[in-house]
């Protein structure tokens, strides 16, 4: 990942979550990728924050488990409860939608939290992907049972984790910046473990 | 391990899930009229059957909803699943 440095000299660099791990699976059916800084926003409340939301990003709001709402402009917005959604979009999308959605939900009841950099984003890859993830993760990640555009929260062995499925063989998933280490280092074993 | 069935996301695994103890245990009332016996049952009693149970559960790892599950305490039969602030629904059981 880049670093950006502050602007006048100063020392302050960016550092991704994945940075100084190695995401090399030595492994031949999966591969791990950092998915990249992007923008990330929880929100929660009833039908009415949602609806506004919908409204004000022209995205068809996710009401039922599993689904998932992505557009043109890279922005996915996933259920993850009943009044509970995480929507995920380009980093320079970030400044823009804080505003959209403020002045959508100014008046109702809602909670809207900006996790952009609370969380980390790993794209997992690879035709023995579904298996790898299974060393962890108690869902039927059958293409049947979890198709792609398929969404949830759930865990990842010890680490709670968000996993949406973005291909057939591809899943993102994402978990707390803290968690990176432990959800990579897990992955790796996984993946090896399938060859 | 139980597979439950989640009133919002569907069977999902037991790991995902907390127990929250008994439910339906009303709060007695009004505060000044409660004697310290009626006080301690309802801090301290609880029922554990053999047989059915009605509990909270909340799916902690998944969509974050408390709900109520009915379980054979004996089989870890699910007998039933309703939401939170809905009435005891009969099952098989019949309690």
């Amino acid at each position: 990942m880049s670093d950006v440095a502050a602007s006048k000299g100063a020392e302050a660099a960016r550092r991704g979550p994945f940075a100084g791990l190695n995401l090399d699976t030595r492994a031949s059916g999966v591969t791990l990728a950092d998915a990249g800084p992007c923008a990330r926003f929880l929100l929660r409340g009833g039908g009415a924050a949602a609806l506004a939301v919908g409204m004000a990003l022209h995205l068809d709001m996710p009401r039922e488990a599993y689904g998932c709402a992505t557009d043109d402009a890279g922005r996915a917005m996933l259920w993850l409860g009943p009044d509970e959604w995480m929507l995920v979009a380009p980093e320079d999308d970030a400044a823009a939608l804080t505003q959209k959605l403020d002045a959508a939900l100014n008046d109702l009841a809602h909670a809207l939290t900006d996790i952009s950099h609370r969380n980390a984003g790993l794209i997992v890859r690879g035709p023995q992907v579904a298996d790898a993830i299974n060393a962890g993760c108690p869902l039927d990640l059958d293409i049947k049972a979890f198709p792609v555009g398929a969404c949830t929260r759930t865990l990842l062995a010890k680490a709670e984790i968000v996993l949406w499925r973005i291909e057939a063989d591809a899943f993102r998933i994402e978990t707390t910046r803290s968690f990176a280490p432990y959800v990579v280092a897990l992955l790796q074993q996984a993946a090896r473990d399938q060859d | 391990m139980l597979l439950i069935l989640c009133p919002y996301c569907g069977p999902r695994a037991e790991i995902e899930f907390r127990c929250g103890g008994e439910s339906h245990i009303e709060r007695p009332g009004p505060y000044s009229e409660v004697d310290d016996g009626a006080w301690a049952d309802y801090l301290f009693t609880r029922k554990n059957p053999k047989g059915e149970h009605r509990e909270r559960w909340l799916h902690a790892a998944g969509c974050r909803q408390w709900f109520n599950v009915a379980r054979d305490t004996v089989s870890h039969t699910i007998l039933a699943v309703y939401p939170m602030g809905k009435t005891r629904p009969p099952t098989e059981a019949g309690t």
